[in-house]
């Protein structure tokens, strides 16, 4: 049965130094506040995954909690790079990142084959590109019915999986609602877990009879952190902040001013910044 | 004659691409533009589908990222995203995937990795995301590019997704049952591939550009179709839809801030 806690104990009790972690979520749902205590926690090593590791996972890298990262798609959607990415893969800033780099149907197909309990993914892809000449993860089996060459890539099992979600009960039963991503997968897939929530009710109320994604027993730490994936957005509480996401451009592009936003908005700060953040969209709904 | 930007000649020539029927695997950016405008011009029945999950949607304003609510908000439904990439995709349930790039090969292969050596990159782009199997999983795929010298290129720094590999039958060589690139469409002119080489030559070019222009801003020699038709000018209805949807975006994003 899940436990409901505060942020900084489900870090502290789940994420440990040179820990393999998925902290995902697919332009919804992306769990910063989690994300952010894990860098006040000032947890090293990490190897991380992600399909589309974006603002958070530039902050991971800038912060210099990462050794190496997998991942299929690294940039700052509809506005350009991840300048702390590139930086560490460039110039090896603030250290040399390791990179293992996948499509998006190889890292989907990885994260339900460790959910399934299977040490591998096959599916039908990386025909004739350069990926699997620079990913030795990337490997080729053939089906034992039709002969079919097809690809193969090692599940995804990640020590703990971190993911927001809009609700969960007391028991700790997880709802979503919207895109969806892999986050379902990612908690499967993972010995541990952390979801914070947009908040924690007796009862999930009026519902689509499909959208408690994660029984109680399937995840290990329950946090109410409203607002607590801004900028990124949560469907049905506040939208996405297009605006923060344009502006991390300018933010990230140097490194004194990355670590200038960093230490004020971020080691200076807790989790109840989020609800600020989302206070104007709160309100106009009350 | 109406006046307009060599992008928006882009932008319409590629959704006069799109039909009614299609059902299209659509990408961020100048993908997402054309296929919307496609819909709100010629193609209202157009089935779009982003690799959110997000299958029929009909969003009223161009989404920043794949995933933005508007996306889900307005879909006959969503699926997960290993579902997307099974079901969907590799089930070959997509007629057609709309891709761009940072550089392109005469073959249509593109690269979105790196430019310069993968293990010290000049510059780190964004990766693959979900091309590497959108160009061999859906039945043809459509490009749409601005044409320089930097991003037509004579080699690829990385192919991140094949287009027609090295030509000829190269690609069905490699086992791959689905079309390829069957249309580059670009600032200055449409690309369509060869026949027999299946390298893209240019098949129409848009009203005012040059041979020398296009030669100019391609990394190999272009090689033009027997017969070269010249692009009909956007009409100002097709203009005038593109501008209000780009215009509510840019409403919808300010209001927001």
């Amino acid at each position: 049965m899940a436990r409901i806690s505060s942020l900084a104990e489900a870090i502290e009790a789940t994420v440990r130094d040179g820990d393999t972690l998925a902290v995902e979520g697919f332009t919804h749902l992306i769990p910063h506040a989690a994300g952010h205590e894990i860098i006040r926690q000032r947890r090293k090593g990490l190897t991380l995954i992600r399909m589309t590791p974006d603002l958070i996972y530039d902050q991971f890298i800038g912060m210099g909690c990462v050794d190496k990262l997998i991942f299929s798609w690294g940039g700052n959607p509809g506005v350009g790079s991840l300048h702390r990415f590139r930086d560490a893969v460039e110039n090896g800033w603030p250290h040399k990142l390791a990179i293992e780099e996948h499509s998006h149907a190889a890292m989907a197909n990885a994260y339900e084959a460790g959910g399934a309990g299977l040490p591998c993914a096959i599916f039908r892809g990386y025909i004739g590109g350069d990926l699997p000449r620079v990913n030795s993860n990337i490997k080729r089996v053939t089906c034992p019915f039709t002969g079919e060459q097809l690809a193969a890539v090692p599940a995804h099992r990640p020590d703990v999986a971190v993911i927001h979600a809009q609700r969960a009960d007391k028991a700790g039963n997880v709802m979503i609602e919207g895109v969806l991503g892999v986050q379902k997968e990612a908690v499967l897939a993972s010995k541990r877990s952390v979801v914070t929530v947009e908040e924690v009710v007796d009862d999930l109320g009026p519902r689509s009879l499909n959208a408690t994604i994660l029984p109680h027993w399937t995840v290990g730490y329950v946090v109410e952190v409203p607002g607590g994936a801004f900028p990124s957005y949560a469907q049905g509480f506040y939208p996405r902040t297009n605006s923060f996401y344009k502006q991390w451009d300018a933010i990230s592009r140097e490194r004194d001013t990355f670590l200038t936003w960093m230490d004020e908005n971020v080691l200076k700060k807790g989790p109840e910044v989020f609800a600020e953040h989302v206070r104007k969209f709160r309100d106009a709904a009350e | 004659m109406a006046d307009y930007k060599p992008n928006e000649m882009m932008t319409i020539a590629a959704a006069r691409a799109l039909k009614n029927d299609d059902v299209c695997f659509v990408g961020i950016g100048m993908p997402s533009a054309a296929a919307n405008l496609a819909r709100l011009t010629h193609a209202p029945g157009i089935m779009l589908i982003y690799e959110s999950g997000t299958l029929a949607t009909k969003p009223n304003i161009l989404p920043l990222s794949i995933g933005d609510g508007e996306l889900c908000e307005t879909a006959i439904t969503t699926v997960s995203v290993p579902e997307m990439f099974r079901y969907w995709l590799q089930g070959g349930r997509i007629k057609v995937g709309f891709l761009g790039g940072a550089q392109i090969d005469k073959y249509a292969n593109l690269n979105t990795t790196v430019v310069g050596p993968y293990d010290k990159p000049k510059v780190r782009l964004p990766g693959g995301g979900g091309a590497p199997e959108i160009a061999t999983s859906c039945g043809e795929i459509f490009i749409i590019m601005a044409q320089s010298k930097r991003s037509f290129v004579g080699k690829l720094d990385f192919v991140t997704s094949i287009g027609h590999v090295s030509g000829g039958d190269s690609r069905q060589k490699l086992g791959v049952k689905t079309k390829g690139p069957t249309k580059l469409i670009t600032d200055l002119a449409l690309f369509a591939p060869d026949p027999e080489s299946k390298e893209m030559t240019v098949v129409s070019i848009h009203p005012g550009v040059t041979r020398e222009q296009i030669q100019d801003n391609t990394g190999w020699p272009v090689k033009y179709a027997a017969k070269v038709d010249e692009t009909a000018a956007p009409t100002a209805k097709e203009l005038e839809v593109l501008r209000e949807l780009q215009a509510r975006t840019a409403r919808a994003t300010a209001e927001a801030a």
